[in-house]
């Protein structure tokens, strides 16, 4: 059975499964349950300056009748008084060694009141502090969360404070909204952050009523931007991960990465992992469906990792990261194209018209005599037979530009092949290519004047 | 013995055997769909509901636009959704079959038809004036589908139906299991919003009835379905309960139905299993008596399963010869055994008596439930015929000028059914139109 504990910047946790810091881990008991459940660790609901929060707080995005592919929530961080909060770490800490508990904090942008929390943080035993600098709205007009987390400089002093007067291991936790992820990450390095954790949400507008024609979440009749996050923005997540982890700089601080952003699945979970993060966080999926979800979770990347011959969660970290490339490296010759398995294919049509309304239209329907057709039917024609007369989709390969369309939309798995064809072209990069030929990027002539010699022709 | 009273009854056993999808259910049945491109399903509808559309308007919760993609092709899409055999037809050639289950279009369909339908939503408007009139006999699924048709082109036109209540056999013959009366009275209603004049308890008897309306109309639909089930010339038969009568009062007078205590329905079609099912559901013990075998049933094979699984008995290579009565009673009916032999006209196995082979089925009701007759309307009013049904070319016209036919009447091939009566009837609004439009122009040229 693989190992999945992990020790992630000193802190030490049985698996990598944290609930990240959130409406999930905002009480004692609450986190006492969840531990029960069998979370590695916790991230405690961001504690700081006194706020208080608004009725009603998330927005819920449903496609297709599935419901909360993401929340966007105008939530504050923790509502509860201080020293509450403080004591139930204390307490949950004191029950639950061998978890991780961490704590949030956002405080104003002034080191005597970083000093003040970290001393309270230090007293209640917890195992590390994570920095909360992303919080969209509400605290960043404060001057803290965003406001912080954008602007380097100040990201760089604040985890300074921070640093400078804990033993305990700092997590900066990056918000995305944000150009290049990698400078407010480069800032915390240089304030001596010890991991980093990403990504906060996303700044959003959920969705107006249809109804009534507000905004949702409607509160009172008004509303405002707030943090997105769910399986949604996974994609995003995965690529801010994958920028911190291939950057020479993140790299070589050999900080660990605590990933978040739509983890629902230990699908999700592994593919953060395949990119480099060794500490997994999750709010919205526990939020939908309870903390019952991180036995899945265990189960199955342990499964995965077994099946795979991972021993420890190490052994796949960044796995994947060696493929992460620069568009300028690809090969410019490689060549692949869509090809139907007529066994498999079910003539629902749809890459048909996927790629003749908006690709290259190089699929024909073929009839069973081997004539192609157009689409259409005879309208005295019908009854369930007319199925087993549906002429066939079949790719002309040679005008084939392997976009890959059709086998994103071909709703059986395994239909659309994009097979890898000899180009009959030599390898090349674009960076090469133009380090070779400045010409090429720069007029059509001289572009065209090199597909005829390589001999691509676009029709 | 003594005549006996219905015992009292469930109020869900006459409920719609398929419960409303819930909006949820619709949803998530809604997005399952693939949205087929030349969608096969789209083609197998014999009204060429455009299947794929309809369907993704339930799942953008766009349901008014979903009833008026399918009442555009199928005005009465309500009962279609109903009563189609789904299964031999849309459903059938949906591309899921090969991988999972089929998308219920059906119910998917029902679900935006009710939507606008309860909430008396009016889709569409009658067309400007033409100035034309047109005469349409027959209010069954044929007649509204053309008096709807030509109503929306801006004709003028009468509706002559000789029952009390419009709908045909969607009021009369359709088992409430399947479809209540409301719905196919719903759609007698949208026919008369769109200013079609619906006249019930008119009659077409002779010649003289029907030149009389090419009198007053430019043209005239002749959408008269089929009779009443034939005789079957037996001993007894006087005591038969006929089962389009039977399923006829379950519907619209269930204070006249008789049910007995053990029945036996002759015949193995739709209508036979109809009858039989509504039987069963009012307590009877049902025997279903039929000469062939059930390979050679005409009954879909899902109602026949539907049957099975109701508790209806099927009684095989039998054939009815005599009804056994005590002076008004039934108390049996007498059958012999079957063999099948070479294949007759209609390429089954025919069916020849076991001689000595007897038997009586005890039971206190007979209801046969063989088929309908031919419509005798033609021959009345001298018109060609086609296998006794009214001949009529690709236009759907008659052997009469100006007189046009569809529906059951003139099923010489294929098998009868709601959906095919409504495209009957969008032919032969189409025809009528292209031929009223053109003497039009011709007039004016
Ligand atoms: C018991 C039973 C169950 C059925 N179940 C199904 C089913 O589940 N699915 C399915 O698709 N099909 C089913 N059918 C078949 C379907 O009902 C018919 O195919 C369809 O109703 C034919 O429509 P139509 O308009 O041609 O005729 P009909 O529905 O028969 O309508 C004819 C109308 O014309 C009227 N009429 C007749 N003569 C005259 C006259 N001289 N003057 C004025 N009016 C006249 C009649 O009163 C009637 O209203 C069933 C049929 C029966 C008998
Ligand atoms: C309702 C809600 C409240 C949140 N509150 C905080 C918070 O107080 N502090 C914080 O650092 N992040 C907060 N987050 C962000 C989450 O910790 C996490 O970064 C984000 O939700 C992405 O993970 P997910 O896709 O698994 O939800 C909040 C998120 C949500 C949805
Ligand atoms: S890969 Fe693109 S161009 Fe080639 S068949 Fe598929 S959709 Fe068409
Ligand atoms: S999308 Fe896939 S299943 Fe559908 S027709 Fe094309 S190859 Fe066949
Ligand atoms: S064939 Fe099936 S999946 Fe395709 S459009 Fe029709 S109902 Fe939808």
């Amino acid at each position: 059975m693989a190992d999945l504990s992990i020790n992630f910047a000193g802190i030490r946790a049985p698996n990598p499964f944290w609930l990240a810091s959130a409406p999930p881990t905002n009480s004692g008991a609450q986190i006492h349950r969840a531990f029960e459940h069998g979370w590695g660790g916790a991230v405690w609901k961001t504690i700081g300056a006194p706020v208080l929060n608004i009725s009603n707080r998330y927005g819920g995005l449903s496609i297709a009748g599935q419901r909360l592919l993401a929340i966007n929530n105008v939530e504050l961080i923790s509502d509860r008084p201080l020293d509450v909060n403080l004591r139930e770490i204390a307490e949950v800490k004191r029950m639950w060694p061998d978890r991780a508990v961490i704590v949030s904090a956002m405080v104003d942008a002034d080191p005597q009141a970083w000093k003040d929390i970290v001393a309270m943080i230090e007293d209640t035993g917890a195992d590390g502090i994570e920095l909360n600098y992303g919080c969209p709205q509400g605290m960043s007009e404060r001057g803290m969360g965003a406001a912080v987390g954008q602007v380097p400089e100040m990201c760089q002093l604040n985890t300074h404070w921070v640093t400078s007067i804990t033993r305990l291991p700092v997590i900066v936790k990056l918000t995305p909204n944000i150009t290049h992820i990698v400078d407010p990450a480069h800032a915390a390095l240089a304030g001596g952050a010890n991991a980093l954790s990403l990504i906060n949400t996303i700044n959003s507008v959920m969705k107006i009523d249809l109804d009534t024609l507000r905004i949702t979440p409607n509160i009172g009749g008004r509303g405002t931007h707030g943090g997105y996050a769910g399986p949604a923005v996974k994609p995003i997540a995965l690529n801010m991960l994958a920028e911190l982890m291939s950057d020479a700089q993140v790299r070589a601080s050999g900080v660990p990465i605590s990933g978040m952003g739509g983890i629902v699945t230990w699908r999700d979970a592994a593919e953060f992992l395949l990119l480099g993060a060794t500490s997994l966080q999750v709010c919205t999926a526990a939020m939908h469906y309870g903390y019952r979800i991180v036995e899945d979770m265990i189960d199955g990347l342990s499964n995965w990792m077994d099946e795979k011959g991972f021993a420890t969660i190490y052994d796949v970290a960044g796995k994947a990261l060696p493929q992460t490339s620069t568009f300028g490296e690809l090969d410019l010759a490689y060549q692949a194209v869509a090809r139907i398995d007529p066994d498999k294919c079910i003539n629902c049509n749809l890459c048909y018209v996927a790629c003749n309304d908006t690709a290259h239209q190089c699929i024909d329907l073929v009839a069973g005599d081997g004539v192609r057709v157009e689409p259409g039917y005879d309208i005295r024609a019908n009854g369930k037979h007319v199925a087993d007369t549906r002429p066939q989709p079949v790719v002309r390969e040679s005008d084939c530009v392997g976009c890959a369309l059709c086998a994103n939309v071909c709703p059986v798995d395994g239909c659309i092949e994009m097979v890898s064809v000899p180009s009959g072209r030599e390898s090349i990069t674009w960076d090469q290519l133009t380090a070779q030929r400045p010409e090429i990027a720069t007029s059509w002539d001289a572009m065209m004047a090199y597909r005829k010699e390589v001999g691509i022709d676009i029709h | 013995m003594p005549d006996v009273t219905a015992p009292p009854l469930d109020a869900n056993a006459f409920a719609e055997t398929y419960t409303p999808l819930s909006a949820h259910e619709a949803t998530v049945e809604a997005n399952r769909c693939l949205y087929c491109f030349d969608a096969p399903c789209l083609q197998a509808c014999p009204t060429h509901i455009d299947i794929p559309t309809f369907i993704r308007k339930i799942g953008t919760g766009n349901l008014r636009g979903s009833a008026r993609t399918i009442l555009e092709a199928n005005f009465l899409g309500g009962t279609c959704a109903r009563v189609c055999p789904v299964q031999e037809l849309c459903e059938g050639a949906c591309v899921l079959n090969s991988e999972e289950k089929p998308i219920a279009i059906g119910r998917l369909q029902r679900y935006a038809v009710d939507h606008v339908q309860e909430r008396g939503v009016q889709l569409f408007q009658p067309g400007p004036a033409t100035g034309h009139r047109v005469a349409v006999v027959g209010s069954g699924p044929a007649g509204l589908s053309a008096a709807a048709e030509l109503a929306k082109l801006g004709h003028a036109v009468t509706l002559l139906e000789k029952r009390e209540l419009g709908g045909g056999l969607s009021t009369y013959g359709i088992i409430v299991l399947r479809e209540p009366v409301e719905v196919s009275l719903r759609e007698v209603e949208a026919v008369r919003a769109l200013g079609v004049d619906v006249q019930t308890d008119r009659d077409l008897r002779t010649r003289a009835d029907l030149d009389a309306l090419l009198a007053e109309h430019d043209a005239v639909f002749l959408a008269v379905g089929l009779g009443a089930v034939p005789a079957m010339g037996m001993p007894g038969e006087e005591q038969v309960v006929d089962g389009l009568q039977f399923i006829e009062d379950s519907k619209v007078n269930p204070q006249a139905l008789h049910v007995g205590q053990r029945v036996a329905v002759i015949g193995a079609g739709n209508t036979a299993i109809d009858a039989a099912t509504i039987a069963r559901r009012h307590g009877a013990d049902v025997t279903m008596v039929y000469r062939r075998t059930e390979s050679e049933m005409t009954a879909y094979r899902h109602e026949y399963e539907f049957a099975l699984h109701e508790g209806i008995a099927y009684q095989f290579l039998t054939q009815p010869v005599r009804v056994v009565t005590e002076g008004k009673q039934v108390t049996g009916l007498e059958c012999v055994k079957m063999i099948l032999g070479t294949p007759d006209a209609s390429g089954r196995p025919s069916p020849r008596p076991l001689p000595g082979s007897e038997f009586v089925i005890p039971c206190d009701q007979v209801i046969k439930a063989i088929g309908q007759e031919k419509p005798a309307l033609a021959v009345e009013l001298g018109l060609s015929l086609d296998k006794g049904y009214i001949a009529v070319n690709d236009a759907m016209q008659t052997s009469a000028p100006r007189v046009y036919a569809g529906g059951d009447c003139v099923r010489a091939r294929g098998t009868a059914s709601t959906v095919m009566a409504v495209q009957d009837g969008k032919y032969a609004a189409a025809a009528i139109h292209q031929h009223l439009s053109a003497s039009k122009e011709a007039a004016h040229g």
